[in-house]
């Protein structure tokens, strides 16, 4: 059995020293090794950005691939491998910006994959710009009078765009972060997984303290029963989506692999390619 | 008695001039005849006038004739938009109802069949298609019972008694031909055929086929025209063989995510059309950096932007050679006909493995559209070849935490591959630069070092048949050079100039990226002139070719750029304009 130092590697990440993206990688390792997965069983697929980075950072598959785009690479990945554990990691720009079509869409497709977001409500690798999960009036090097476009509400986008599963958390919160992590790789179909991992670098405004004050965990919410979405709608509004933990989750709905007719038990990475000359045959006979 | 003529359905989109003509050219590919089928459509789904026209030869046809020799109209439009095609002796069929006009004095025999009108005394209007049918095949001498057995296929499952009406709404079109306007030209009587079964196909069937032979479970793509044949055959058969087609959100998704199924180990890929290539640009790239297999099928249309989208070009020539920021391995294949289309987009998905780089099949819309017969495809030339994925067995012991060199400096460039998955194959992939095992990196030699390696896989590369040569004449007059769907167009000019004693040699070139060199020079050598011909307005495949083996003086251009394909006439009278003009001889 893996433990979760089987899922460190010897690259030292190039993260400011005190980046929330540290704990989110020890985060996913430990749950990787609690689920009981070895390294070769996972496959994290990252964004660009300095979030993106992580894919780089933990032992196991890891595919690095362009700005915006780690949901349809890891929805590849596990279309061709279903045996794999999918784990899509990226920023609040790659997700929300750049890349919003993907997680709107992957939420509606549910194949079951898990997607963290590390955001800090900021580009941080191209040194400071807005984001679309900046507040309003926030100050940055793009928006020097202060930010006037309104923040997305990615969990509320999260359950109108049908996401079976939806969860916040706060980096820090390595325990309950890592625990999410584990339920979201156990949970059948696509997982969401936004964590506030604040950029001490750029961001002085949602700092740690900030989170710490701000944050309400929904464990403390008498009689929060993640299985009602309008609760969980309510709820959201109520706090202004500043809540942590499993606020959404659909145990009914099948995820799309099981639901594509005739879709093999065998995964596509493991199929035999060569068509029979019966099948052949056929085929070219419907065009006669 | 004719061994070959030319028969035009048109009307209004939505009027069910498809499926007349489908009824039809099915019905005459059955009996042994070979046929050539374009169809003319406008990006409406109803009105606005469509047609279809259909060659019908004893011989091996390849592209749409000059002219034509019997045209059914539905509408005065129809007339009016199709009259200039028709040859001096031809027939126009027209329905009855809309009291058919055609210019004065002109050599064509205009026929007014109430085809509405027999059909709705069978049951319904609907029918006036198969009355149109039964027309025609009293001019072709064609025993109206032959058409039975596509009745039955196309409207069995309406029942019994549609087939039945079906069929005498054919047999009263030929009977008003013959007995009610006394028709009976033997020298429009088609001679028969050899009864031989073959396929029917357009070029996006033969490219779906291909795929699927190939092993292509997995498909990831938007809908656009002219591709959505592709993906919408995949979607029919890939249930059967345990696979899946997703329709993405966009050709960015269809792109990375055709990416992601490869580098995990399956055969993926996507189809599109220029918008959707234009789309793809950044995750092409990504394939070239992460040496992850890739292959992309674009059905050229009239571009740029939206274009002309129905409409035949040949403009995304250097966008699909070079397209892409940075410079990577990529290997562009073009098909000149249907059945190459099936046999290179096998060939497509091997290349992609072996050479571990975006593979582009490049199609336009004439061959991806253009529906004709096509002559037996091999089962036993299907190959499947896997370059250097690595059987799990032979993975070298990775050791504690060791990382797989997937990125491996080598002779010929190309490193052994392994998939997510296998217990020693643990490697990092990215779209930054990287060292051996994935891991990025800036160092000046191991960039120049990974640079060089990437470029060098396609140094030796193979492929059969790199350029499809006729090269008879050792000392040419002329010679052709295109490529795609314009072979035909160019082989029956061929025919035709050198019945007028020029001596003609025709090169189409398959393979357009890396360009062929060798094969090419020779032949541009030893010819007087060389005429390229293409479908855009800035000569780009000329251009390639200036670039790649020089010969400017040599070559010029034949273009075409209004939406619709070269008629062989029209490359035969043009080469001969060239020859008044000087520029030729
Ligand atoms: C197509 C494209 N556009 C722009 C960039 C530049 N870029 C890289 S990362 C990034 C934003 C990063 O922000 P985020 O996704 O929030 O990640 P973070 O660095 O904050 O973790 C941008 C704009 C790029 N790499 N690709
Ligand atoms: S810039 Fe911000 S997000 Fe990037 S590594 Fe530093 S702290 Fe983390
Ligand atoms: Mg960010």
């Amino acid at each position: 059995m893996a433990t979760f130092k089987d899922f460190r590697n010897n690259v030292k990440p190039n993260w400011c020293p005190g980046c929330g993206d540290f704990s989110v990688q020890a985060a996913i390792q430990r749950a990787a090794a609690n689920v009981g997965l070895e390294p070769h069983q996972l496959a994290v697929i990252s964004g660009i950005g300095c979030s993106g980075r992580i894919s780089g950072y933990i032992y196991s598959y890891g595919f690095h691939g362009i700005h915006g785009r780690a949901l349809p690479i890891a929805q590849g990945v596990k279309m061709a491998n279903q045996d794999l554990t999918v784990i899509a990691a990226g920023g609040d720009g790659d997700g929300f910006a750049i890349g919003t079509a993907h997680t709107i869409h992957s939420m509606r497709r549910n194949i079951d994959i898990t997607y963290i977001v590390m955001d800090n409500q900021i580009y941080g690798l191209t040194k400071g710009q807005t984001s679309p999960r900046s507040d309003v009036g926030f100050k940055t090097k793009s928006t020097p009078q202060g930010s006037i476009e309104s923040p997305l509400s990615v969990m509320e986008l999260a359950l109108t765009a049908g996401a079976t599963f939806v969860a916040q958390s706060f980096s820090t919160d390595l325990k309950d972060l890592t625990s999410l992590i584990e339920q979201a790789i156990q949970h059948k179909g696509f997982s969401f997984i936004n964590v506030f991992s604040p950029c001490v670098t750029y961001n002085k405004v949602n700092t740690y303290d900030w989170f710490k004050e701000n944050l309400t965990k929904l464990k403390d919410i008498e009689g929060y029963d993640p299985s009602d979405k309008k609760l969980a709608m309510q709820t959201l509004m109520e706090y202004n989506g500043l809540v942590t933990g499993l606020i959404y989750q659909n145990k009914e709905q099948k995820p799309y692999e099981e639901l594509v007719p005739g879709f093999g038990e065998v995964p596509l990475a493991k199929a035999e390619l060569k068509l029979s000359k019966e099948k052949f045959d056929e085929l070219v006979a419907e065009f006669m | 008695m004719v061994n070959q003529l030319s028969w035009k359905v048109g009307g209004q989109q939505g009027e069910g001039i498809e499926s007349t003509g489908e009824v039809f050219a099915i019905t005459l590919n059955r009996l042994g005849y070979y046929l050539y089928g374009y169809r003319h459509f406008s990006s409406r789904i109803k009105g606005g006038h469509t047609n279809n026209k259909i060659r019908v030869s004893t011989k091996k046809v390849r592209t749409i004739s000059d002219d034509l020799d019997i045209l059914v109209a539905f509408d005065q439009e129809t007339i009016d938009f199709n009259f200039h095609e028709l040859r001096d002796g031809g027939v126009i069929l027209a329905d009855a109802k809309f009291g058919p006009k055609i210019p004065e004095g002109s050599n064509v025999s205009l026929y007014s069949v109430p085809f509405t009108e027999i059909a709705s005394e069978l049951g319904t209007s609907l029918m006036k298609n198969m009355v149109a049918i039964g027309a025609t095949s009293a001019i072709l001498n064609l025993d109206p019972s032959l058409f039975q057995e596509v009745v039955q296929d196309t409207y069995g499952r309406k029942g019994e008694q549609v087939v039945l009406n079906n069929m005498e709404a054919i047999r009263k079109g030929a009977q008003y031909l013959k007995e009610e306007l006394g028709f009976d030209r033997s020298d429009l009587y088609l001679e028969k055929a050899d009864g031989q079964k073959r396929m029917f196909m357009i070029g996006n069937d033969a490219i779906a086929l291909g795929a699927i032979a190939a092993g292509a479970r997995f498909m990831a793509a938007y809908p656009i025209t002219p591709a959505s044949e592709i993906m919408e055959y995949l979607i029919k058969k890939l249930p059967d063989l345990g696979g899946a087609v997703i329709q993405t959100e966009d050709e960015i998704a269809a792109a990375t995510m055709a990416i992601g199924a490869n580098y995990a180990g399956a055969r993926a890929f996507t189809s599109s059309a220029g918008p959707g290539l234009s789309l793809m640009m950044e995750s092409i790239g990504l394939s070239g950096m992460t040496e992850t297999p890739l292959v992309i099928v674009d059905t050229q249309r009239g571009g740029p932007s939206t274009g002309l989208p129905t409409k035949q070009e040949q403009s995304d020539l250097m966008a699909m050679i070079y397209g892409t920021h940075g410079e990577i391995p990529k290997i562009v294949i073009a098909p000149s006909t249907v059945e190459e289309a099936f046999y290179d987009t096998v060939e497509a998905f091997n290349l992609a493995e072996e050479y571990q780089c975006p593979v582009i099949v490049l199609s336009d819309l004439q061959l991806s559209l253009g529906k004709q017969t096509v002559e037996p495809l091999s089962y036993e030339s299907i190959q499947i070849r896997r370059g250097k994925l690595l059987n799990e067995e032979l993975v070298p012991e990775a050791g504690n935490q060791g990382y797989f060199k997937r990125y491996e400096i080598t002779e010929d460039g190309i490193s052994p591959r392994v998939i997510p998955g296998m217990k020693n194959g643990i490697h990092h992939v990215t779209g930054v630069e990287h060292d051996e095992t994935g891991k990025p990196s800036e160092a000046a030699a191991n960039r120049k070092a990974q640079m060089e390696k990437r470029l060098r896989k396609l140094e030796q590369i193979e492929f059969n048949n790199k350029v499809h040569k006729n090269d008879k004449h050792e000392e040419p007059d002329i010679l052709f050079i295109g490529y795609i769907s314009t072979r035909g167009a160019i082989e029956e000019a061929m025919e035709r100039l050198e019945e007028d004693g020029v001596k003609v040699n025709h090169a189409h070139i398959r393979l357009i990226h890396p360009f062929p060199k060798e094969e090419i020079r020779p032949l541009i050598e030893k010819a007087k002139q060389v005429i390229v011909v293409e479908h855009n307005a800035t000569g780009q495949l000329a251009n390639l070719i200036k670039m790649n083996v020089g010969f400017a003086d040599k070559i010029q251009s034949l273009l075409k750029y209004d939406g619709n394909p070269f008629l062989p006439n029209e490359i035969y009278t043009q080469s001969k304009e060239f020859t008044k003009q000087g520029v030729l001889f």
